[in-house]
């Protein structure tokens, strides 16, 4: 009954996480972002006294509180989805992946909501350094949120710091440190933050621009641009600089991620970075995939063997190393994967079977077995792949991956500029009488938002077929619930979230046509 | 040595306390299911909708961490009752998630819902979030249809994923039990916080006119738990069997939560003992601890003494324990240090709460620049 998975389940599963995530992910960053910009503000304000500032604090903060809820709606679903939709899963890494939600909530969450009030209601109860504080912790607040999320998907594409237990047919946890510190957790949490402050930046910015074009709150306007020009140019720099080390990362970690986001079918030494291309389908097919090939591109020679290996001669894995196998890189076919995680899989069932009928040398045995380095590294490291059908149902949606990281690159650099752009003129002086740039500021305030949801592209379907990397896949994780309910969900959450943003657009804009009060 | 059975108590007893502050906090909802019958026009709205929206992200932060310290700790109930029980615990997040704008975007120009909407989803959550979570509770005496295979993957044998828990009476009478309760300390909130005398004397009036099926309710379940038979499980091979009297058993033989059983519900007919007949304000605190030490001794009966907390009815083997549905001992004691944490946040969480309580809402501030709901 749970072997004859019914795809349609996985799909309509998958369907209804992403769209909360994809939701969800345009709500937080403004909040992770704005918070740090009030907070910066506020101080301004407290320091020098000046009520003007305090002025433009509390526009941006009526702004933040309209974005604030919203971001924590979505956020409980995503939450429980967890265990309502991928209730396998959730047995099964509950060990490592609960205890970040649970230091999640215990530690951060209170901040955030504790300290939002204070933020809100406060202004005429508590003192000025204790409001001042408040705004401060809200913004730690909300990054320590992010924190421990990160984490335990950061595990996800990279599991570390764990152990299988036959026992109880789950991962257990035994380094903690190992789960905090991972490699891909510390990118993706510098990546995520500053791509957030990034984003509010351009917000601020794009907002700040409007009033200049309309020729209204110019004094608020320019200081807003001052913070959101200084903070978003250092935050776009941290955001390349981040990037490019989580690529590093992924090259490392989730090989197979890493060439299918830069098409890259074989391998090569001398591998070229390509910072412009244009992909078009071949006749070749591997599973249900077209070959896709560059129908135009922009390279850089050698870059990518340079950025991954550190030097040009290094060699890059492309997909076909992962299928066939590479004898000299000693990566194993899938093919061989898939037959050795079917080996563990009996050696677990037969240990299940020997519990059931109590058979203690039996028991004994197998758990001698479990123990074995051979065993562990040989053959129960791919475990997962005994749910894999053919070699190359390991490979995600290569059109996707390539695009989204390679659109996401190109935006990174664009917010540069933008950046420094304003801030130029800014200090020349001429901000106000350059009205292209203005509306060239106003009209990118979505793009941090593009680029964010890309970002999330990439990682979550970049390691596709894999829910948790190697190790199980998603159609394994899947919830056993009739697929009319999740299709009901989807368009009930569909509904819900769709009429919440309009709504939430709605009541910004208006707020931003009224402006601060005086 | 710090032994696995002591940390699975540890976290019983951690998520024990998260439920019944959650419980508590719940006052925000129990207002908000009075927000058509309580105030008699506009302002007297605007100021109970603010009194309580002031709160209403504590309910929600517990809320969610509620459910992230028991995924943490039992991560097999987790992943049974959420991916069995799948209707009622998304009517749950449904619920909270239209309130969690509702506050916000109420009485914002161009919300293109219209405040009437917003007002309705307070309403919504109001009633059903405690209702729902009180049946969902229930489940936890009651039992639920499931069972586990060998890799303890959940299968829900209805057709109504957990819907079904709505036909049990007794799962109806908490649910109702938990909604009255969260409607009285909603009352003795708005008493303890507005100063505005129409509203506190309506709220005296409701104050009565919700204690009594609130008794009618929670007696109701009380009786039927304690009558009823239970499930049990071998404190040596962990088998369940089903034991005659079992809630009444365990509160014999844990006389300490009986005392706190008995102490809840001493404390909270004391607070509207008070609130009613008394005139006072401070009746929320009687109550407050009271409902926490109530609820506190009935998920301790729950899962204590060699008691199934999430029994199947369909399955008894598959009947989950804090023995069987834990983590592993290293995540336990990893999270046992996480959790000394929890004082200082209770602590900042009072300190910032008195701040802003400090001066009672009237009718002025509504008025004022002060950013409202
Ligand atoms: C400037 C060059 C950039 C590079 C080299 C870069 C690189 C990457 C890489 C490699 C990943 C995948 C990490 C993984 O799968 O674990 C990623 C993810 C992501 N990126 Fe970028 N990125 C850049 C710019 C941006 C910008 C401008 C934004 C948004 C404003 C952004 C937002 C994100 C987000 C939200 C994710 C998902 C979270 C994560 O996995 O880190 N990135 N980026």
């Amino acid at each position: 009954m749970i072997d004859n998975i019914d795809l349609s389940l996985v799909d309509w599963s998958r369907a209804q996480f992403a769209l909360t995530a994809v939701y969800h992910w345009l709500f937080v960053p403004l909040t992770l972002g704005l918070s740090f910009i009030l907070a910066i503000m506020e101080t301004i304000y407290v320091k020098t006294g000046k009520e003007e500032w305090r002025r433009i604090t509390r526009f941006w903060m009526t702004l933040f509180g309209i974005n604030f809820a919203i971001g924590i709606a979505t956020g409980i679903i995503l939450e429980f989805e967890f265990g309502t939709n991928w209730s396998n899963y959730s047995w099964f890494v509950g060990d490592i992946f609960g205890a970040p939600l649970a230091v999640e909530g215990i530690l951060a969450f209170f901040l955030e909501s504790t300290f939002v009030a204070v933020m809100f209601f406060g202004w005429n109860k508590v003192n000025k350094k204790f409001h001042l504080v408040s705004t401060w912790l809200v913004a730690i607040g909300a990054s320590l949120s992010a924190l421990w999320i990160l984490v335990a998907n950061a595990w996800m594409q990279h599991p570390v710091g764990m152990i299988f237990n036959p026992e109880t047919a789950r991962n257990e946890m035994v380094n903690f440190w190992a789960v905090l510190f991972n490699q891909i957790a510390v990118d993706k949490f510098l990546h995520t933050i500053s791509s957030g402050f990034l984003l509010a930046s351009m917000f601020v910015l794009g907002i700040s621009a409007w009033y200049l074009i309309r020729k209204r709150e110019e004094q608020m306007a320019k200081k807003s641009i001052l913070i959101a020009g200084v903070f978003g140019l250092l935050s776009s720099l941290m955001v390349a600089y981040t990037g490019d080390e989580s690529a590093r990362t992924v090259s490392k970690v989730q090989p197979v991620k890493f060439a299918s986001m830069e098409a890259l079918y074989e391998g090569k030494n001398n591998a070229g970075l390509i910072a412009f291309g244009v992909l078009k389908n071949t006749d070749i097919k591997i599973g249900n995939q077209n070959v896709k090939k560059f129908a135009l591109k922009i390279q850089i020679p050698g870059l990518l063997s340079v950025l991954t290996g550190g030097d040009r001669d290094s060699y890059v894995q492309g997909l076909s190393d992962h299928i066939s196998g590479n004898e000299k890189l000693e990566i194993v076919p899938t093919g061989e994967k898939m037959l050795r995680g079917k080996y563990a899989m009996t050696v677990l069932e037969s240990y299940k079977k020997a519990r059931v009928i109590n058979d203690t040398a039996l028991i004994a045995s197998i758990k001698k077995v479990f123990k074995d380095n051979e065993f562990q590294n040989g053959y129960f490291k791919y475990f997962g792949y005994a749910s894999i059908d053919k070699p190359e149902d390991v490979i995600p949606n290569v059109t996707v991956s390539f695009y989204s990281f390679h659109l996401m690159v190109v935006l990174g650099f664009l917010f540069i500029l933008i950046f420094s752009v304003a801030l130029y003129l800014l200090f020349k002086g001429t901000i106000s009488d350059n009205k292209w740039f203005l509306w060239i500021a106003l009209l990118s305030i979505p793009l941090p938002y593009i680029a964010g949801e890309l970002g999330w592209l990439l990682t979550e379907i970049g390691r596709q077929p894999w829910i948790i990397q190697d190790m199980m896949t998603v159609s394994k994780a899947v919830s056993q619930i009739s697929t009319g309910s999740v299709i009901t969900t989807f368009i009930l959450f569909a509904v819900l979230f769709t009429t919440l943003l309009i709504s939430e657009v709605s009541i910004m804009v208006k707020q931003i046509k009224t402006g601060p009060k005086h | 040595m710090i032994s696995l059975s002591f940390l699975q108590h540890y976290w019983w007893i951690i998520v024990s306390i998260l439920a019944s502050l959650l419980v508590f906090l719940m006052f925000v909802q129990g207002g908000q299911s009075m927000i058509y019958s309580l105030p008699q026009n506009d302002t007297q709205k605007t100021m109970i909708v603010n009194t309580l929206g002031r709160k209403w992200e504590f309910t929600f932060t517990t809320l969610v961490t509620f459910g992230g310290a028991f995924f943490a700790s039992f991560p097999l109930f987790y992943a049974t009752s959420f991916g069995g029980a799948y209707w009622v615990w998304i009517a749950i997040l449904f619920s909270f998630t239209i309130q969690a704008i509702a506050y916000e975007f109420r009485s914002k120009p161009d919300n293109v819902l219209g405040q009437k909407t917003f007002d309705l989803f307070l309403f919504l959550n109001g009633s059903l979030g405690p209702f729902l979570i009180g049946v969902a509770v229930a489940t936890f005496f009651t039992g639920a249809m499931f069972t586990l295979n060998q890799m303890n993957q959940v299968h829900w044998a209805t057709h109504w994923y957990g819907l079904e828990a709505l036909l049990n009476v007794r799962n109806l009478a908490l649910g109702f039990a938990v909604l009255f309760l969260s409607r009285i300390n909603g009352l003795l909130y708005i008493i303890n916080t507005l100063d505005n005398e129409a509203i506190i004397r309506r709220s005296g009036k409701a104050l009565i006119s919700n204690s009594v099926p609130f008794l009618i309710f929670f007696l109701f379940f009380v009786i039927s738990l304690l009558i009823s038979k239970g499930f049990s499980s071998d404190p040596l091979t962990g088998t369940i069997t089903i034991e005659k009297f079992k809630y009444l058993h365990n509160l014999i033989q844990m006389p300490m939560v009986l005392i706190l059983f008995l102490a809840g519900v001493v404390g909270v007919l004391f607070g509207i003992g008070i609130t009613a007949f008394r005139r006072s304000f401070s009746g929320i605190w009687f109550s407050g601890v009271g409902t926490v030490l109530a609820v506190l001794s009935l998920f301790l009966i729950a899962g204590f003494n060699g008691t199934s907390f999430y029994p199947s009815l369909f399955d008894l083997k598959s009947s989950l324990t804090i023995r069987n549905a834990s983590s592993s001992l290293f995540t336990l004691k990893t999270m046992m240090y996480v959790s000394f944490i929890i004082p200082i946040v209770i602590a900042y969480i009072w300190y910032a709460w008195k701040s802003i309580n400090n001066n009672k809402i009237t009718e002025a501030e509504m008025n004022s620049e002060e950013l409202k709901y």
